[in-house]
């Protein structure tokens, strides 16, 4: 199960340097990073002014209680940058892209109240970089166009899966197996989302490996087992199917809520978009997802879309921070759907099964290729 | 070379080494290293060599088999076998057999009466000869017996109706699972760990010769670096995700908590012939560690719940403070409720703590370009109904760090006593 979008184990920023200082007088690193030493009366910023461009802090937290480092634009309300869960000993590094003007420098040992703040300068210059007035702006227009996908694409999942669930229930097993794969593509595009819900997903999504002995095999890999099982003999009841699609229905309605209250982080789309490939690399590609419908195309498609969706929302902070792996996912992308694209038949797809092995592993290259270069997206984006 | 330390002249060295493993194989069993060396009457030579000699020997008589407390060597071949002989006094023949060849390999020396060298010009050498010149290399041969060599379908072998231990149970399938039955369970299990990973291969290519016609190899394993630590002597070394794997495994020092959690007791089992053994769990877990490898250092933190570089829990101190796992974080507590260590902790589990020897392994690639690479965890508890199952099943539901893992294959057995001289490994199942 994928925890990418679990609150708990989110650290907005978190590249942890280990530069051994141990400096209780925060003077400045060698690499011209800013050093800040919290403890639990003190924040001492190393210097009280930088250029313009790209800033790097070094937090070290010298105190007992875990810290966090904000970096506040002049009304001291809205944050440029921030580092949380800096754990005791711990170092991490806030790197953030800043145009010239005044802020505020703020740690908040405990985690509570507003903080121990200082006035900080952003002098005009620096290193050439251009930057916007307002990345804080543009990555709230990427999370809020992203959470407009997760909604739509919700919306129809439940819709789609009523029909499905209809079809099966009423053992219509021709427009149930032709209904299976799209529908399922609105799951697939924003998975990672729909899996943090550790209740749902097993219930709606799990394989039969995943479960354990007293489980319920529920859900939509239950569904596709009896529609594509080989023989008739293990065909499930009429009662029994329609126990599994008022389960389905039930829960897809319980997750279109749940999502309708998300609010993302620009690094949580951005290691979405990455794990999106990782669900590829380990489940689609490898043709172990759809077991019996062979549909595995169908959700590489769809998790190649939903990746590509969340990298374009994020795209004009990437433009600003790093133009040259913005060139380079855009060939990318664009190179392994030219690769799905020569298996496309019909609506859909050929199925897993009619691959050779020298195709397949033509295709687990292509996701090699975007899944690398996509990996160092979400260090470009939260700056 | 172990000797060439000690000698004066590369000549020396190598004449020397030659003697060293020809003239103990004709001791075998009564004398060490140092009686062999001192009927040469080189008696100068024998005192620096048998220092040196006995340093890289492990011992193989005792209350409980070598390869658990041992200090974890670096390299690791274990084997599975499947007994096709039908009588139990074949069964009985190959233990001793293999007894015997055990013995001599941990000494250093070849296995057999003639060794590699010095048999029959016209018969295929007793030793295949790959181990020549080279040292005991602290070599331990632990050997066990799996479920099904006490009974199979439903039909009871080798005259061991009573045998079976009840906490020689069939494991069960953890979620997620993907068990290949090829490479999972046997009738019997060896494992071999050596520092050279040629000592080790040695040790099990040639029992599995010497059990030819009695048993055959269901599947075999080749570890390239230990995962864990077992002795306060040694560092804590790194698994294949880049950190410090087996912080705070159980150690030779701590014979309390040894009692208490590996070896079976007298009032811990319903068998009374495993008294002193132990149960080992094996698990070939591959690691996804491409996508383990795109994924942030602060991701890969929140996974383990622990620092890369110090191995510190992410609530504070160093790779050896207490976890606070109460310690507020900005979202939920930092070290995540889902973190590996989290979930697996002792803390969680009423204090179950299991001796973990697992050694990262690779076998080739997968033919997608990945690395088939991970952990071959090796356990060794006295109950795995209180111990490797609930932990496991704690772990298959709840560890985010599953999402790059995959089990392909799955092992219990019972480990006997060890032996004193004369004895056969297993003997009191038999003679019990």
């Amino acid at each position: 199960m994928n925890k990418i979008f679990a609150s708990s184990t989110i650290l907005t920023l978190g590249a942890l340097a280990l530069s051994g200082c141990t400096d209780n007088n925060a003077a400045a690193t060698s690499d011209g990073s800013i050093s800040v030493v919290s403890t639990a009366e003190a924040c001492k910023v190393s210097s009280n002014s930088a250029d313009g461009g790209t800033l790097k802090f070094n937090v070290k937290n010298e105190g007992s209680a875990v810290t966090e480092f904000y970096l506040l634009a002049e009304d001291g309300q809205r944050i440029v940058g921030e580092v949380e869960n800096i754990g005791p000993g711990v170092s991490r590094d806030l790197v953030v892209m800043a145009p010239a003007g005044k802020y505020f420098t703020a740690c908040k040992p405990g985690m509570v109240g507003d903080g121990i703040r200082a006035d900080f300068a952003i002098n005009e210059g620096g290193d050439g970089t251009e930057v916007s007035a307002d990345r804080a702006s543009l990555q709230k227009t990427a999370t809020d166009q992203y959470a407009a996908y997760v909604k739509d694409q919700t919306e129809q999942l439940v819709r789609g899966t009523e029909k499905f669930a209809d079809a099966f229930a009423a053992g219509d097993e021709q427009l149930a197996k032709s209904l299976y794969a799209p529908t399922r593509m609105h799951w697939e595009r924003i998975e990672p989302v729909a899996e943090s819900f550790g209740d749902l997903d097993p219930i709606l999504d799990a394989r039969e490996a995943d479960l354990e002995k007293g489980d319920e095999f529920t859900g939509w890999h239950r569904a596709e087992k009896d529609l594509w099982a080989a023989t008739g003999k293990d065909k499930m009841s009429k009662a029994e199917r329609t126990k599994i699609a008022e389960g389905m229905v039930k829960n897809t309605k319980e997750l279109y809520d749940r999502t309708q209250k998300l609010q993302f982080t620009t690094d949580q789309l951005a290691n979405g978009a990455k794990s999106l490939l990782d669900e590829v690399a380990t489940g689609k590609v490898t043709g172990e997802e759809e077991t019996f419908s062979h549909t595995d195309l169908w959700d590489f498609q769809a998790n190649v879309e939903g990746a590509k969706i969340a990298y374009q929302d994020l795209q004009p902070l990437l433009a600003e921070s790093d133009s040259a792996l913005d060139e380079q996912l855009k060939k990318k992308f664009a190179a392994l759907q030219k690769q799905l694209d020569a298996y496309r038949m019909g609506d859909g797809f050929v199925y897993y099964q009619e691959l050779s092995d020298a195709q397949v592993k033509e295709l687990a290259s292509g996701v090699d290729a975007l899944s690398e270069p996509l990996s160092k997206l979400t260090a470009a984006v939260v700056k | 070379m172990v000797d060439e330390r000690n000698d004066q002249t590369g000549a020396e060295a190598g004449a020397g080494a030659k003697i060293n493993r020809r003239f103990l194989l004709s001791s075998m069993g009564i004398g060490g290293a140092g009686i062999a060396l001192g009927a040469l009457g080189h008696k100068a030579y024998a005192q620096t060599n048998q220092v040196a000699a006995l340093e890289d020997q492990v011992g193989f008589y005792g209350e409980h088999q070598s390869g658990i407390v041992t200090e974890a060597q670096d390299r690791m071949h274990t084997a599975a076998f499947d007994v096709q002989a039908e009588t139990r006094a074949e069964l009985i023949e190959l233990l001793k057999v293999w007894t015997s060849a055990i013995a001599q390999m941990m000494q250093g020396a070849p296995v057999g009466q003639t060794g590699a060298l010095d048999g029959s010009y016209d018969a295929p050498p007793e030793d295949t000869g790959e181990a020549i010149g080279l040292s005991a290399s602290r070599l331990s041969v632990t050997v066990g017996f799996g479920r099904t060599l006490f009974s199979k379908d439903g039909k009871s072998r080798f005259g061991l109706e009573g045998k079976l231990p009840a906490a020689l149970i069939e494991l069960p399938h953890f979620r997620g699972d993907m068990i290949e039955e090829q490479r999972s369970n046997g009738d019997l299990i060896v494992q071999a760990c050596a520092d050279d990973p040629q000592v080790a291969v040695h040790a099990i290519r040639n029992l599995a010769r010497l059990a030819f016609g009695t048993a055959n190899v269901r599947w075999s394993q080749i570890g390239f670096g230990r995962t864990s630590k077992t002795s306060t002597v040694q560092s804590t070394p790194r698994n294949l995700f880049g950190f410090k794997d087996g912080t705070n495994n159980i150690l030779a020092e701590e014979a309390e908590d040894l009692d208490k959690h590996v070896w079976v007791g007298t009032g811990g089992t319903d068998q009374p012939w495993l008294v002193g053994g132990s149960y080992m769990v094996t698990r070939r877990i591959r690691m996804h560690i491409e996508t383990w490898d795109r994924s942030t250092l602060g991701e890969q933190e929140n996974l383990v719940g622990r620092l890369k570089g110090t191995g510190a829990p992410l609530s504070g101190g160093d790779e050896f403070t207490t976890p606070d796992f109460a310690m507020a974080g900005s979202a939920g507590p930092i070290i995540p409720k889902d973190s590996h260590m989290a979930v697996v902790h002792p803390s969680t589990h009423g204090g179950a703590r299991m001796l973990r020897r697992g050694f990262n392994y690779t076998d080739g690639s997968d033919g997608l370009g990945r690395l088939d690479a991970g952990l071959f965890f090796i356990a060794f508890m006295n109950d795995v109904r209180t111990h490797f199952v609930p932990i496991q099943q704690a772990m298959s539901a709840n560890d985010a760090m599953t999402e790059y893992l995959r089990n392909t294959s799955s092992g219990l057995f019972a480990i006997p006593p060890g032996v004193r001289e004369g004895e056969y490994l297993g003997q009191g199942l038999f003679e019990g």
